[in-house]
């Protein structure tokens, strides 16, 4: 076994040991009454973000395109997932409707990205965030405009299945399945594709079916992401999955480093943290975002600035930014 | 150009097939690799390669040259279906290509490097050469999830030979470098570890000198004659390096305006008038 190999593992159980020594932290506050009402109710929306942020880091960081749709995904998996719930909540116990609550909604939620994916197939950079925002959008509205979703009213009713230890488990597994596959042939072929696409291609991988794939697979996350959002509220309007929705996983990807699934689980839980320790600051949320995003792009575009984040362990935080300028480069270099 | 006295080369007696090409003897019985007819691709109304016919020998080491612009990595493009030809057929091992993908045109057997360096950069040396492998590993995509025994196996296996591969080319030691972090030469030199890792029948190298110093050079020709012996697979090179074109390449082709002016052994091509008047022009007065 390469060094690599066993670096890579141990990089991986280092963050499941922070995922799994936080959990027990918290759960020992609970237990023993220090956490509040307030702080418990959280938890969950911590958990969402996680699972979020991780699988959007599946696309931003590893297959390296700006996917700007994701809270649409997460819709789609949310409706889905609930409206199975609500339809079932009669005839089957929780146990067995929650999990198939977030199979069914994470599917459905890879179907759309199938759907969306196809088209975005033949595209890149700029070209292919514009779609993807345009389809998030598109699948709003259409959620807003059907009767069976409930329209602009919002979908009541979903039992409140959802909690801390369900949400924990579900992020372990989003970090099991996505980690794992990024250390694999498939991995492999998806970053090698973000490094150079003709060159992947020239080593026998087939760009559309691995760019549809690592799609796909974060769509499904953002389903599963979505239905536990349902079930943690007692309704659910499509107005919250926005363009705003999709731009807040986004930073947390980008604060937390493009590429490393650790760096998203820390800022997830720091991120969603943080407007809620800091309320008074809340209606300044989008302004703090933006200003966050446009100082780590001006850090990321100076040597002086990258020298100060690798020096803070964020390495592969401007990855995506030089990424996007050599891709440009080399096409420019194509004959 | 070509009668059919025997031509002494280097190492081996070149037998002439009819209307395309020379074989090294030891090639016949095997027939050609790579068979090339009547190629051609059009840009618009703009003709960058016409007429283009040429065959390579299972072993055979050729050469593609020409002065710039002449089409020669056009023709490497068309022959990894980059490009789409307008006109003609490639026949690898007998099967024509036409219709197949990049991808598949790779997993068919043809590997190649790039003109300039196009590596995984920020992979590390290892993955560079395990993506190289990629068609040749079948685990499916649960396996990849799962992590599970076969997994195991198959890549452990994948990084020894990966492993044994770095080795041939005394790169073993910077397995887990970054490879954009390479210097220059040790970049060219895993570009063509990672075309060898697909297992091609022919291996296609774009400029591969590009850049060099003399040692540098040097170390390269061995490298591909190395590449031929041991792996028993054909090298169509593209060089405007004359003296590393005319020591390893045993059949020569030159390009100019995407049309082939001259095919033969290094010594018939550095007499060839054509040639000469392509690379250095017409004397005036005559």
């Amino acid at each position: 076994m390469g060094l690599n190999e066993i670096k890579a593992k141990k990089n991986d159980l280092i963050t499941y040991g922070i995922v799994i020594i936080l959990f027990a932290i918290v759960a020992v506050m609970v237990a023993t009454g220090m956490a509040t009402r307030h702080m418990q109710s959280i938890l969950v929306p911590v958990c969402i973000n996680i699972i979020l942020a991780v699988s959007l880091n599946l696309v931003v960081g590893f297959l390296g395109e700006l996917s700007l749709g994701h809270a649409g995904f997460m819709s789609v998996g949310a409706y889905a997932g609930c409206l199975f719930a609500i339809y079932t909540a009669d005839i089957l116990p929780a146990a067995v409707r929650f999990p198939l609550a977030m199979i069914i909604g994470g599917v459905v939620a890879a179907v759309f990205g199938v759907l969306i994916g196809i088209p975005v197939l033949r595209l890149s950079g700029d070209y292919l965030a514009i779609v993807t925002l345009a389809a998030g959008e598109i699948i709003r509205s259409v959620i807003i405009n059907l009767g069976f979703t409930g329209g602009a009213a919002g979908l009541k009713g979903t039992p409140q299945d959802s909690n801390f230890i369900i949400g924990f488990v579900v992020v372990l597994i989003t970090m099991f399945v996505i980690m794992n596959f990024v250390n694999s042939k498939h991995g492999r072929a998806i970053k090698a594709m973000r490094d150079n696409k003709i060159a992947a291609e020239s080593c026998g991988v087939n760009l559309n079916s691995y760019k549809l794939l690592a799609f796909v697979m974060g769509a499904f996350f953002a389903g599963v992401a979505g239905v536990l959002y349902g079930h943690n509220y007692s309704i659910l309007t499509a107005d919250v999955f926005d363009y705003n929705r999709s731009i807040e996983i986004l930073v947390i990807v980008v604060l937390g480093g493009i590429g490393s699934i650790r760096g998203s689980i820390i800022s997830a839980i720091i991120i969603t943290i943080l407007p809620e320790a800091l309320r008074g600051f809340a209606d300044y949320r989008m302004l703090i975002y933006a200003i966050a995003l446009i100082v780590m792009m001006l850090l990321n575009s100076s040597e002086k600035g990258r020298e100060i984040l690798s020096k803070l362990n964020f390495r592969s935080l401007g990855s995506l930014l030089k990424n996007r300028g050599a891709k440009k480069e080399v096409q420019g270099n194509d004959e | 150009m070509m009668n059919n006295q025997e031509i002494k080369s280097h190492e081996t007696r070149f037998v002439p097939i009819p209307s395309v090409s020379m074989l090294p003897e030891r090639d016949i019985d095997k027939g050609p690799v790579l068979e090339v007819m009547h190629l051609g691709i059009d840009f618009g109304g703009l003709t960058a390669v016409d007429d283009f016919s040429i065959a390579i020998g299972k072993t055979e080491i050729s050469g593609l040259i020409g002065p710039n612009g002449a089409g020669k990595t056009t023709v490497f493009n068309m022959l990894t279906n980059v490009y789409e030809p307008t006109r003609g057929t490639i026949m690898l091992n007998g099967k024509t290509t036409a219709g197949k993908t990049t991808a598949q045109v790779c997993k068919m057997g043809i590997a190649r490097t790039f003109q300039n360096i196009r590596l995984f950069s920020r992979m590390s040396v290892l993955d560079n050469v395990k993506v190289g492998f990629h068609s040749n590993i079948d685990t499916s995509l649960f396996e990849s999830i799962i992590h599970g025994g076969k997994y195991k196996r198959v890549e452990k296996e994948t990084t020894e030979i990966s492993m044994e591969l770095l080795k041939f080319f005394n790169m073993e030691g910077l397995a887990n470098a970054q490879a954009g972090s390479l210097p220059y030469g040790a970049q060219r030199r895993l570009e063509i570890v990672r075309a060898l890792a697909t297992e091609p029948s022919i291996i296609l190298l774009d400029e591969p000198a590009a850049g060099m110093n003399p040692s540098e050079t040097s170390e390269l020709m061995e490298n591909i004659r190395k590449i031929r012996d041991e792996f028993q697979i054909a090298v169509l090179l593209i060089e405007h390096d004359m003296n590393l074109v005319m020591n390893v390449c045993e059949g020569i082709a030159v390009l100019n305006y995407g049309k082939i002016i001259a095919k033969g052994t290094p010594s018939q091509i550095q007499g060839n008038p054509a040639v000469i008047e392509a690379y250095l022009g017409r004397r005036k007065d005559k």
